[in-house]
């Protein structure tokens, strides 16, 4: 609760300026270092990874289901709780933030979900202001008591989606892609400094895929903010990503440019070859 | 390959729906069960005489209870049948407040405290395992005869029913839902109000109206131990042998239970 109304500078942060600014000569937005999961003792699902993410582009990492890509992306916001290893996010260990702390970090960690993950029986507005629950005590949330630049901004954003006439709709009467669409501008609707995207184009044919991430692409580079996007699509990812990291069983394998990605990376990656063409 | 076998027939595999061993304990449940069955007939030791006369009685009773006495209505039915439906409103209201907390407790999404799980699971069989009779004369003994026994025993004997549904509808929730706001940063009573809330809303009104429409067929028994409503008449009318007064009550209560059925289903269409 003490975070109410978190002071007059809050509506500035809306606005994309740059998290960066706040840190001057710091290029790296998030740190990770020897980051160790394992959900079963003697299971390690991430095996001591080193990770450094600019402040800045698309970052996306893939490789073969069950490899840790959603767990290394949960880790960094603790929706998994990583077993060892240290997250650094604007000079913070997240890793080691109390509740009230790791609140106070979760609010500036967008996210995005493969099935959306939006609450169904509330509208779509309602939706976009849940990301600002974070900043709003529960019993304002409870009688919808946003401030009203939140509801500006919600407005706003439901535009710059594309959804523009449907913010009374219920979430559950959108398509997936139009869903998807509602599940960035929540996320976004947190003034992020990061954006995580777990598999956000999973569950949607190919041409909504490519809106979805061209639109996610352009909004977090409006805000100059960096994302970290888990893709299976090698060829999605390469056509938004300034950056692939491959990931395979628990390792990074990969850690370059699009173009440099070849099929004997491919391979590592994902194992096998007769699937490569 | 055999000859005069269909070879077809010899490479056909098996449909196997039970393993030897769980034929046989198929077969000894149904032992078990045949068995009981017979030990309780013999135990219970029904008269013979009393069964055959059962038709007799059932005729003489007929003919007593009819014509009801209509005119018993205004006297004595009514007021009591307005109490027993605020009996059983109030304690369904009663009970939904104090099942909110304890359902909260029993969702292991919810509370991961395992003495707050224990005691809430606790909570929820005691209050279900004693029969609202039972709790009205518990009510009886402490706040003596009338409607507030009644509307208590209503209420502490839905607490298991409405906690124990709402509990589970909890449990079910999409996770996916709240899990996304307490990515946002969610102090958890916002993601209650704003994860959960909204996708138990439509279950908790049904379990409510559910719950009220059996209130009302229960606090109607209860006046029989003293704890207010329609009860008290038909007792009163049972104890004098006015079966044309019984008729009375049994037709209000018939109709009372009727009309709130209708009505429950027409709610629950509208909000569901």
């Amino acid at each position: 609760m003490s975070e109410t109304g978190s002071g007059p500078t809050e509506p500035e942060n809306l606005r994309g300026k740059r998290p960066a600014d706040n840190f001057v000569g710091e290029e790296t937005a998030l740190k990770i270092r020897g980051l160790f999961k394992e959900y079963r003792p003697g299971v390690a699902v991430l095996k001591g990874l080193d990770l450094d993410v600019d402040c800045r582009g698309v970052t996306a990492i893939i490789g073969p289901s069950g490899t840790g890509k959603s767990t290394l992306l949960r880790c960094i916001n603790r929706l998994v709780e990583p077993t060892s290893g240290e997250i650094i996010f604007e000079g913070e260990d997240i890793t080691k933030l109390s509740r009230a702390g790791l609140r106070r970090a979760r609010r500036k960690i967008g996210m995005v979900f493969q099935e959306y993950n939006l609450v169904e029986r509330l509208s779509v507005i309602e939706n976009l202001l849940c990301g600002r629950l974070g900043y709003i005590s529960p019993l304002k949330a409870w009688f919808r008591k946003f401030p009203s630049q939140d509801i500006d901004h919600a407005f706003e954003l439901l535009d710059k989606v594309g959804l523009g006439d449907l913010a009374y709709q219920r979430a559950d009467n959108l398509s997936g892609g139009q869903r998807q669409r509602v599940g960035i501008a929540r996320a976004l609707m947190q003034a992020p400094h990061i954006l995580l995207a777990d598999e956000p184009t999973s569950s949607l044919d190919p041409k909504t895929s490519v809106e979805i991430m061209e639109l996610m692409a352009r909004l977090a580079g409006d805000l100059d903010i960096p994302v970290i996007v888990n893709i299976h699509d090698v060829a999605l990812g390469s056509r938004f990503a300034q950056r692939i990291i491959g990931m395979s069983e628990g390792n990074i394998v990969y850690d370059g440019l699009p173009s440099g990605l070849t099929d004997t990376h491919l391979k590592e990656i994902y194992g096998g070859e007769d699937w490569l063409q | 390959m055999m000859t005069g076998n269909d070879p077809v027939q010899m490479t056909h595999r098996r449909l196997q729906r039970f393993s030897p061993l769980e034929r046989f304990s198929r077969w000894l449940v149904l032992l078990v069960v045949v068995a009981a069955i017979v030990v309780s007939t013999r135990h219970v030791e029904i008269i013979p005489e009393f069964l055959y006369d059962a038709p007799t009685q059932i005729l003489d009773l007929l003919n007593r209870l009819w014509p009801p006495d209509l005119s018993y209505y205004q006297q004595g039915v009514h007021e009591a049948l307005v109490e027993t439906l605020h009996i059983a409103s109030l304690g369904t209201i009663l009970a939904l407040i104090l099942a909110l907390p304890v359902a909260l407790c029993s969702a292991t999404n919810i509370t991961t405290n395992p003495l707050l799980h224990a005691f809430a699971k606790l909570v929820l069989v005691s209050s279900r395992s004693v029969n609202s009779l039972v709790w009205a004369l518990l009510f009886v003994a402490i706040f003596g005869p009338g409607t507030l026994a009644g509307v208590l025993a209503i209420a502490f004997r839905s607490v298991g029913f409405v906690g124990k549904l709402l509990g589970e509808a909890l449990e079910e929730v999409h996770m996916g839902s709240v899990e996304a706001l307490k990515a946002t940063g969610a102090p958890a009573t916002s993601v209650l109000l704003k994860g959960y809330w909204p996708q138990v809303m439509p279950a908790l009104w049904s379990i409510v109206l559910f719950r009220w429409d059996i209130n009302v067929r229960e606090s109607a028994v209860l006046g029989l131990v003293g704890a207010g409503g329609i009860g008290v008449a038909l007792n009163n009318a049972l104890n004098t042998f006015y079966w044309d007064k019984v008729a009375t009550v049994l037709l209000s209560i018939f109709a009372v239970v009727i009309v709130a059925e209708l009505v429950v289903t027409q709610i629950r269409k509208r909000i569901i």
